[in-house]
């Protein structure tokens, strides 16, 4: 007993002692630095909302940058052509998103859960080429002069400024998450990941569940979009490709599938890491894949799993029983 | 000049193309419910691999050349779908279907990012042209490359379909899609048939990634990827597992696709195909000769 308490003191020792140094970190920093390390709080965030689909509910979202997108540009056409304050564009990029994740989840998810991922890939490239398509977004050149927001009479306009929205929004993000996480809703999502017949026995409707999982994922990247648009100040359907779904995809599945310290871990490499190997720039996404295959046979559970074993082993009927169907 | 005559045709040749992809896809979620991503990207290295050919023997007659370069294409697709069985998804047949499908992305990744650094990023241009002949059929012209394209492509496809039916091994693809256990209980080696539906499904989608190579002239290391995805939304069109529905499937999206485009404009294209899926998920999950019922988790 005390040893565990020893333990639980240290890793909230070690956590707040990260966080002092992510608050100060500004004051020592370079603005190059200070950029990389935005970057990844905003990683950090949308690696959040797609765990909720990849990792809680067992799912496969491919086109995670399609809510990301749907945030960006809802925000980006609501402040330029229409002059909407920031704040209020918000939940309107998070009923958009919310909308879109129920319009592509609820057919797919209606039937075998792995059609939603190949659904999703489509969606990705459907608001990808929209995008690249329609006037109102700007075509291929995007949507730019994206005025700063003011956030409470604040006006956010140094990078400064985003380093800490970034950092305080991945730390709301991060501790909204681990409540969720914990909650009836969670628990079920886990359940059903893990056995989704057991589940539903017990009174659980998997389709609710994952729809729902679904939805809060888009929901996220949603506003990770609003953000970024903002960020940015310009955004261009480039940002939105399918390697940008692959690389936060990547970014879960590295640290820890489901288990949110994981994540986050994941979600720094995967901004670090490009930058410590910069000469290899062109072998980036081929180490990727090669990355993800070998995750997949060594290391299914991630980089910093939990506690007990994460992925199921009984889940296919391939060649092990069942009737393979 | 018959427009929607031209029309037809290019659906016909287009449709062969998502005809052949398709049918691998089919083939493999069949046998062992993995949707391989990596099935569109096998297509871009058989045209890769016609290329090399068709470099090697630019001084051979242009029909030697076109023939050695799809059967040479075919056979190493057919072989490099072997090769991707045996090492990513054979020692994950037991895990869930999260690890396998991340694996087929990661499969993705390494087959279009290797021929990228191995190739480099621009088009090629095929060093081959395609004779302009042609006859004119009511009215429409129409390429002697189109039929012969067409002509393979269901060529191939009745010669597979004679496979599977017919011979001792078709029967225990049939039986695996059926059920794995018991046909590894019966004494039939399910690694290997494994392995021949790989070899076979990749074989297919080389062949059509040789001729949509020599058709199109221009190649790259991406053009696995939007194709890939249009095949499987065919096979689903057609009900995925069925081998006559990826057919259908393919021709039907080859139709819709080309009939869409003309009416709406070029660049909605590609959007098309996928407003086809989701709208057929929606409403006919099955497909349309897909088995009737919901299918067991």
């Amino acid at each position: 007993m005390t040893a565990t308490s020893f333990r639980a003191r240290a890793s909230q020792g070690a956590t707040a002692g990260l966080l002092l140094a992510l608050f100060l970190f500004p004051r020592v920093a370079s603005n190059y630095w200070l950029d990389v390390f935005t970057s990844a709080f905003f990683y950090v965030i949308l690696a959040l909302g797609l765990n909720v689909v990849v990792g809680f509910a067992g799912l496969l979202d491919l086109g995670y940058a399609a809510f990301f997108a749907i945030g960006a540009y809802t925000t980006g056409i609501l402040t330029t052509v229409y002059h909407v304050p920031f704040l209020l564009t918000v939940p309107a990029a998070a009923a958009l998103a919310a909308l879109s994740g129920v319009v592509i989840g609820a057919p797919a998810l209606r039937l075998r859960s792995d059609y939603l991922a190949i659904v999703t890939l489509g969606f990705g490239e459907i608001i990808r080429i929209t995008a690249k398509n329609l006037t109102l977004t700007g075509s291929a050149s995007g949507i730019y002069g994206i005025p700063r927001p003011t956030v409470f009479g604040h006006a956010l306009k140094t990078q400064q400024d985003f380093y800490y929205l970034l950092l305080i929004l991945a730390i709301v993000t991060y501790l909204a998450m681990r409540r969720l996480e914990h909650s009836r809703v969670g628990r079920a999502w886990k359940y059903i990941r893990e056995d989704e017949d057991a589940a539903a026995a017990m009174g659980i409707d998997p389709f609710r569940y994952k729809l729902l999982a679904f939805v809060v994922g888009a929901v996220v990247g949603g506003l990770a979009g609003t953000v970024f648009a903002v960020r940015m100040t310009a955004i261009a359907p480039e940002s939105f490709g399918f390697m940008q779904s692959v690389l936060i995809l990547l970014a879960v599945i590295l640290g820890g599938l489901g288990r949110l310290p994981g994540v986050v871990l994941g979600a720094f490499l995967i901004v670090l890491l490009p930058e410590a190997m910069r000469e290899f720039a062109s072998w980036r996404y081929f180490l990727f894949g090669a990355l993800l295959i070998a995750m997949m046979h060594f290391r299914p559970e991630g980089l910093w799993p939990a506690g007990r074993r994460k992925m199921p082993q009984s889940g296919r009927a391939a060649l092990n029983g069942g009737d393979g169907r | 000049m018959n427009v929607w005559g031209e029309q037809l045709m290019n659906a016909l040749v287009i449709g062969s193309f998502y005809s052949l992809i398709a049918l691998g896809y089919s083939m493999v979620y069949g046998i062992i419910q993995l949707l391989n991503f990596a099935h569109g990207d096998v297509y871009m290295v058989g045209a890769f691999v016609g290329y090399g050919v068709l470099s090697a023997m630019s001084g051979a007659p242009l029909f030697v050349g076109l023939g050695a370069a799809f059967l040479f294409a075919s056979l190493a697709t057919g072989l490099l779908g072997l090769g991707v069985e045996r090492i990513a998804y054979r020692p994950l047949l037991q895990s869930s279907r999260l690890v396998m499908l991340i694996t087929a992305i990661g499969v993705s990744l390494v087959l279009e990012n290797g021929v990228m650094l191995a190739l480099g990023p621009s088009f090629r241009v095929m060093p081959v042209e395609l004779p302009r002949s042609g006859l004119s059929l009511f009215g429409a012209d129409v390429t002697y490359a189109q039929l012969a394209i067409i002509a393979t492509s269901v060529g191939l496809m009745l010669l597979l379909d004679a496979f599977v039916r017919r011979t001792l091994y078709g029967k225990a693809m049939r039986a695996i899609a059926v059920n794995p256990t018991a046909t590894a209980l019966m004494g039939i080696p399910v690694h290997r048939v494994i392995a021949l539906t790989f070899f076979i499904g990749s074989f297919l989608a080389g062949s059509a990634g040789v001729l949509a190579g020599v058709y199109y002239g221009k190649i790259n290391f991406m053009m696995g990827f939007i194709v890939g995805l249009k095949a499987f939304t065919a096979s689903v069109l057609g009900g995925i597992g069925s081998l006559p529905g990826a057919m259908l499937g393919g021709y039907l999206l080859g139709f819709l696709e080309t009939f869409g485009a003309a009416a709406l404009g070029g660049e909605w294209k590609d959007v098309f195909a996928f407003v086809i899926l989701i709208l057929i998920l929606t409403l006919k999950p099955t497909g349309l000769l897909g088995r009737t019922g919901t299918e067991r988790v």
